[in-house]
């Protein structure tokens, strides 16, 4: 017996399950949209001069962002170096030895440090090494902003990665006369080693565009930034400068500059999952 | 992973080698920006020991970082004032800043009004009326009768000004506190204000970059950027009672006075100059040094360009529209130099 | 018969004070300690600057500063109203448009697709959260604002009588910052929300599907409800994400410190205005201000944080009753 109300309760659920579906597309569909639009402005601008050359005068064309990729590298260089052995070791502890109230504590506090907005760390660097110690803008300041923003997720990861190994692995290597100590090294850490790249590369993905904290701390540099406690151009810190100005050649850098941060993060984030995924494969079987 | 390790001790000794550069950081005035990323460039291709890195950060930057001590020196286009010569002096034992005029430029009010495709006039009433919130559509009778002949539009004027510390906005509410006394009692003024209306833009850059896109709109912003941008840029009525165009002639009439009368740090203004072909939104801009420099190799590094400056690189200004330093003030700033210590 | 011959086992001797307090056992345990009580030293250290730093701010203003519109720096007289107001409604035209569309695609990734798909998508979506915030800077003023000054006009038309619509367009406003944060966060809640969906129990949709449901009416009738709280947290998270957003907003919001009634005006945000001014704050109130800005919004997330772990918690505690 079909009844009026029948019919409208299953359009209803026909066209809101539509909607969802339509809202779903639409979100996936943003993410190609995004990496096609920076492509297509910017990829086509993507040129050898873009790579090698340094940045032109204000209002010359020809100019490139050479030292903006150099001074990326570094700086996320230095913030791996400052914010990985630090979070992964403090994951060891909570993992493995911590007494379960100073673990929550530990969990607590780097919870805390990780809420932190992306420019209130910018300040606290500012602070501390630009202003307190001295060394004034430079990749080094830009370094340790990142490096704290990498700690947190770091820790946490490593945390999680660890204690999803099975106790018999520790109790096989400690019934064998491994101190644990010893155990860790040779035994955990490398049976959650797939986790543990992982989670440092989505890490290091995250920070890599991260332009807040690096505004007053890398600050920015026309030519080439020897060493450490010069001040450095950054990829991200270019596209926010030559995005507002407007000058077109310097839009169009900002577009292939976009395309080339964005295709990097987002290749380091697929590896990284990946490596997750075919390890948990290999696992099953 | 002994590759690695291998790596990272190369790249920490590469680090921890002096570099045989002598490397200055200067940060500041968005205003000369085109003119001192020139400067810089040519100056590294002749001596390529040594690298200036200046970032346009806005005036107010440039004061508070050298200030600070963050960077080597800084540029402004509002002199600093008698109190933040004091902070500086204060936080350095007693060293004080020198200003060093670089350049002439001028604030141009540019605009993005479709249909309009001329420069159009301004008097200091209208100027102060729009920025003020009182002149609100651009076919206002005050606006109108100034421009007999062009169709303005009844839309609202979007007013766009700085968002950022700036010497540009410092040259632009002197002289809007110079020709109207409501301006001067009600906003003041400075590198920051409190703007009646507006949107904020970042830099010189970004007004014009946020003018371009925006239609009806209307902003101050130094010469050079108008121009390499393609877009329109009013005349302003001098007080001699001309409408004048910016360019070098007529900014360069605007210095002729302080030439003579320049004093000797350098602080001076030179918004509605007297002379009939002065444009009255004229500023010299300035690079702020500290008086003691520890660092032997930078102290000579900079007094070698501030050499080099005054005679070389004054001859590249007009290629970027800012008018060279009069003779006059050449010649006392190359004396000046030698009391950087 | 062959016996092997054990080694003659010696006395178990306990290593001298010495051995044991300098073995690589101990050093390794001791330095990973030093590792994780650096983590506390240094967010202490943290929060000591931040409160150091902003000590001339509060002293001079106390909670004036919070009530008080009036930022001057040539006065010397810092109020952050306009700032918080600016940051809470952007996150909120943010979350209200982040919301139905994010709970949707959720339902959607957990209640219908099948699980191949499901996981391809959310894949996907999970990728837009790793975009970088000055990407989404770059296309929100050279796409949305533009696009925004063609759709506007329209809008105005049907909706200029509410106040929130009401008064000039720019192009650079509250409502555009807004669009461009929904984007960034509906990542976060279409994933956490998903996941909290396929933690609720069969035994209930099938409960409600035999009493005669359609589909959509046993998800949102029963599972979503079921879900409350875990699809709560994943807002929370979502609004924590975007209160701290800095370099998008700044590009779109228009940089103007005021409290409009309309959407369509522009308006500023806590993290924008310390990005723009911090480094050229010339007095030391000034840079005392921004701080204290800054420790407001801090403050601000601690308390989202907190509450959406809690949400979560909540929502996953129940599913195991």
């Amino acid at each position: 017996m079909k009844t009026k109300l029948s019919f409208r309760r299953k359009a209803v659920n026909a066209v809101m399950l539509s909607i969802t579906g339509i809202f779903t597309m639409l979100a996936v569909g943003l993410l190609f949209f995004i990496l096609g639009y920076l492509f297509v402005q910017g990829g086509f601008s993507l040129n050898w001069n873009f790579f090698t050359k340094l940045p032109a005068p204000v209002g010359e064309s020809g100019g490139g962002m050479a030292n903006a990729l150099l001074g990326s590298a570094k700086v996320l260089l230095l913030a791996t170096c400052i914010g990985v052995p630090i979070g992964f070791l403090a994951g060891i502890y909570l993992a493995e030895y911590a007494p379960p109230a100073f673990a929550s504590t530990v969990r607590f506090v780097t919870d805390l440090l990780n809420g932190v907005p992306s420019i209130v760390v910018g300040i606290f660097a500012y602070a501390i090494i630009v202003q307190g110690i001295r060394v004034g803008f430079s990749t080094l300041a830009g370094g340790v902003a990142l490096g704290v923003m990498m700690i947190p997720i770091a820790l946490r990861s490593t945390e999680e990665f660890l204690m999803a190994v099975p106790g018999s692995l520790r109790e096989g290597a400690m019934a064998l006369g491994a101190t644990k100590s010893r155990t860790i090294a040779t035994v955990v850490v490398p049976a959650a080693i797939r986790g543990l790249i992982s989670g440092m590369m989505l890490n290091l993905a995250r920070v890599a565009g991260e332009t807040a904290p690096l505004l007053f701390t890398a600050l920015g540099n026309q030519f080439w930034s020897p060493g450490w406690r010069q001040p450095t151009a950054t990829l991200p810190a270019m596209i926010y400068e030559y995005a507002k100005a407007p000058y077109e050649d310097w839009h169009r850098q900002a577009w292939a500059a976009g395309f080339v941060l964005l295709t990097l993060v987002l290749l380091v984030n697929i590896t990284a999952r990946s490596i997750v995924a075919r390890g948990f494969a290999h696992k099953s079987r | 992973m002994k590759k690695i390790a291998l790596l990272l001790s190369a790249g920490a000794l590469w680090a921890a080698v002096a570099p045989a550069e002598t490397l200055i950081n200067g940060a500041g005035a968005t205003f000369p920006y085109p003119m001192y990323s020139k400067w810089f460039n040519e100056y590294k291709k002749i001596h390529p020991d040594i690298q200036i890195n200046y970032q346009s950060r806005g005036s107010g930057a440039g004061i508070a970082q050298v200030t600070a001590g963050t960077i080597d020196f800084g540029a402004s286009d509002g002199p600093m004032n008698d109190l933040q010569i004091k902070e500086f002096e204060d936080k350095h034992m007693g060293t004080t800043i020198l200003h060093f005029p670089t350049v002439l430029g001028a604030d141009v009010p540019t605009y993005n009004i479709p249909g309009v495709n001329v420069s159009l006039n301004f008097t200091a009433e209208a100027l102060a009326g729009i920025f003020l919130g009182k002149i609100t559509k651009w076919n206002d009778p005050e606006l109108v009768k100034a421009n007999p002949g062009v169709k303005l539009p009844s839309a609202d004027i979007i007013v766009v000004h700085r968002a950022d510390g700036s010497g540009t906005t410092y040259i632009w509410t002197d002289y809007l506190s110079k020709v109207s006394k409501e301006w001067e009692t009600k906003v003041g003024r400075g590198t920051s204000v409190k703007w009646p209306v507006g949107l904020g833009g970042q830099g010189n850059e970004g007004v014009t970059g946020q003018i371009k896109q925006s239609p009806n709109s209307i902003g101050y912003v130094e010469l050079i950027y108008a121009l390499q941008n393609k877009m329109l840029y009013g005349k302003v009525k001098n007080p001699a009672g001309e409408f004048v165009q910016a360019d070098l002639a007529s900014v360069t009439a605007a210095a002729a006075g302080a030439a003579k009368a320049m004093p000797d740090d350098f602080r001076i203004s030179i918004t509605n100059a007297p002379g009939k072909t002065a444009y009255p939104v004229s500023s010299f801009t300035w690079l702020l040094i500290p008086a003691k420099i520890a660092d032997p190799a930078k102290k000579k590094a900079i007094v070698d360009f501030l050499g080099w400056m005054l005679k070389d690189g004054q001859t590249m200004t007009e290629a970027l529209s800012y008018a060279p330093l009069p003779k006059e003030v050449v010649a006392k700033e190359t004396k000046a130099i030698a009391k950087i210590k | 018969m062959a016996t092997a011959t054990f080694p003659r086992a010696r006395p178990a001797r306990r290593a001298s004070v010495f051995r044991r307090m300098f073995s690589a056992d101990s050093l390794a345990r001791a330095g990973v300690f030093l590792c994780a009580t650096a983590i506390l030293a240094l967010t202490a250290l943290l929060l000591w600057e931040l409160w150091r730093n902003s000590a001339l701010a509060r002293a001079r203003f106390g909670f004036n500063f919070l009530t008080s519109s009036n930022w001057d720096p040539v006065a010397g007289d810092f109020g952050a109203l306009p700032y918080i107001f600016g940051t809470v409604v952007t996150s909120a035209v943010g979350l209200a448009l982040a919301i139905p569309f994010g709970v949707g695609a959720a339902i959607f990734l957990a209640e219908l697709a099948p699980a191949k798909l499901s996981d391809a998508m959310t894949f996907l979506i999970e990728l837009l959260a790793a975009v970088p915030s000055v990407i989404f800077g770059l296309i929100g003023i050279f796409v949305l604002v533009p696009l925004l000054n063609r759709v506007v006009p329209g809008l105005k038309e049907a909706f200029g009588f509410l106040p929130i619509f009401s008064g000039p367009f720019y192009g650079v406003s509250l409502l555009s910052a807004g669009v461009v944060l929904s984007v960034m966060v509906a990542p976060y809640i279409i994933s956490v929300s998903r996941e909290v969906l396929l933690a609720v129990p069969r035994d209930m949709r099938e409960a409600a599907l035999a009493l005669g449901a359609t589909r959509w009416e046993t998800t949102w009738h029963v599972v979503v409800p079921y879900a409350r709280r875990g699809i709560m947290g994943s807002v929370f998270l979502a609004l924590a994400r975007a209160l701290g957003e800095t370099m998008a907003v700044t590009m779109v919001v228009g940089n103007t410190p005021q409290i409009a009634k309309s959407l369509l005006a522009p308006g500023y945000s806590i993290a924008a205005v310390i990005a723009n001014e911090f480094a050229e704050a010339t007095t030391d109130l000034h840079r005392s201000s921004l701080t204290e800005l800054g420790l407001v919004l801090f403050g601000l997330t601690i308390v989202l944080n907190a509450a959406a772990r809690l949400l979560i918690l909540a929502t996953g505690k129940r599913a195991g009753q």
